[in-house]
């Protein structure tokens, strides 16, 4: 249970990790939070031949206002998001997210940017980014590229960035004034991976619903948007029926698979039972 | 890949060491510093036995490596006591029955440190989302909760 051997390379800049990365034409890994690649490297199913470690970089750690989005530096820590007055008024779907995010001592170093990079299905951070449509900004040496959440995963720890690139900046739209939002999760135990998390926003006019959007974690390869669910609230309302409705839906908009933790059928089911009760309380808490 | 110096403060004491990058922290703070009170529980970051205070903040040294902490300031449970007497979280572990074979513990110190730390005065429910980040393979939970539950004012007065 030891890392094996790889180069070290702490870089002091964005310029300098690009640079080292691009030595090693696609053999190099970057290193966030570490909190999921190092327990891969102690396993040894990571065998990079270098490590480009981006804790250096203070620049990378940032939260910012910007055009009615909050920006992300990559490596802001998800434990400063937790205690962000930023988050907590623009985002606040953001900071209950980040409560689910493994433990205490994981989010101290756990990054937002290597999170939606590691691109774990049953991760909260990538259903958040789904259902706000939020988009990230990757960095090569040529330049950079702004990669919507839709077009960002891929299939199990795959998105579509490109082994020279590196996540700099993740964007979120702030969250509508009054907006409910929820995020409801099931795992065994508090802080382990998510069988299924759901992730709801909702934007109400009196019983209408203006907007709603819905996202799942560990329903699939990547977070699925349950637009067809959405449209049923939106074009029904936020009454019990309606709720029934899109929880009905959501079921079956979700390819679940099995595996150790539970049965594809048991995920489906979870998915209806979690899209119900974070659109309920999604609902009761927006405002408007 | 050639060894990298390492310098960094442990519970207030300087030291410096030379290690290969792929040489995790909990390695490196057992065997070339000699500090045995930080354990090495599952090595991939579920078991939390191998928490430190890492900059301040609690953080898993079995998924770090030892030159990620150079210019770092580190506390492990070492760094507890004071003047030969408990620090008060180790008191209350002691009163409450917080330990049984005391693998957990010092995890669980560190972990509780960073809880009251950046929560006065937490809840039950709150208390035991903190602690779920280590496990105790004795199952003495109900204890540590009460500890911790204990030293919670006796640390925010002594801020």
């Amino acid at each position: 249970m030891k890392p094996p051997k790889f180069e070290y390379h702490a870089p002091r800049s964005v310029e300098e990790a690009l640079d080292a990365l691009g030595r090693y034409g696609g053999d190099a890994k970057v290193l966030a939070g570490g909190q999921s690649l190092m327990p891969l490297l102690n396993f040894r199913l990571a065998r990079p031949a270098a490590l480009v470690d981006l804790n250096p970089i203070g620049s990378l750690a940032y939260i910012r206002e910007h055009d009615g989005q909050i920006r992300f530096g990559a490596m802001t820590r998800q434990r400063t998001i937790e205690f962000s007055p930023v988050v907590a008024q623009r985002l606040p779907l953001l900071k209950e997210a980040t409560h689910w995010v493994g433990h205490l001592p994981i989010r101290t170093r756990g990054t937002i940017g290597g999170s939606i990079a590691h691109a774990d299905p049953s991760a909260e951070y990538p259903a958040v980014l789904t259902a706000l449509e939020g988009e990230v900004v990757a960095r090569r040496a040529t330049g950079e590229r702004v990669i919507r959440a839709a077009d960002l995963f891929q299939t199990y720890l795959t998105t579509s960035l490109t082994p020279d690139e590196i996540l700099t900046e993740v964007r979120l739209p702030a969250m509508p004034a009054g907006a409910g939002y929820a995020l409801e999760e099931f795992s065994r135990r508090h802080g382990d991976f998510a069988i299924v998390g759901i992730a709801a926003l909702v934007v109400r006019e009196g019983q209408r619903c203006k907007m709603a959007r819905l996202a799942t974690a560990g329903a699939g390869p990547v977070p699925v948007r349950l637009r067809a669910a959405e449209e049923i609230l939106e074009r029904e309302g936020l009454g019990d029926a309606a709720i029934e409705a899109a929880a009905r839906r959501a079921t079956e908009l979700v390819t679940p698979d099995a595996d150790i933790h539970a049965s594809a059928d048991y995920r489906r089911h979870l998915t209806g039972v979690l899209t119900k009760r974070a659109l309920t309380r999604a609902i009761g808490v927006a405002r408007g | 890949m050639a060894e990298i110096t390492v310098r960094l403060n442990v519970n207030g004491v300087a030291h410096e060491g030379r290690c290969e990058p792929r040489k995790l922290l909990v390695d490196f703070i057992r065997e070339d510093l000699g500090l045995t009170g930080t354990h090495v529980g599952c090595e991939h970051g579920i078991c939390g036995a191998c928490t430190i205070m890492f900059n301040g903040e609690a953080a898993r040294s079995c998924i770090m490596l030892a030159v990620q902490a150079d210019g770092a300031e580190l506390m492990t449970v070492e760094g507890l006591m004071r003047d030969g007497k408990l620090h008060p979280l180790q008191e209350a572990f002691r009163e409450h029955h917080a330990l049984q074979c005391g693998f957990c513990t010092p995890g669980m110190l560190m972990t509780a440190l960073d809880l009251l730390r950046t929560n006065a005065s937490p809840s039950d429910r709150e208390i035991r989302e903190g602690i779920s980040a280590v496990l105790c393979r004795c199952t003495g939970y109900q204890g540590i909760v009460n500890a911790v539950r204990a030293a919670a004012p006796t640390l925010a007065a002594g801020r």
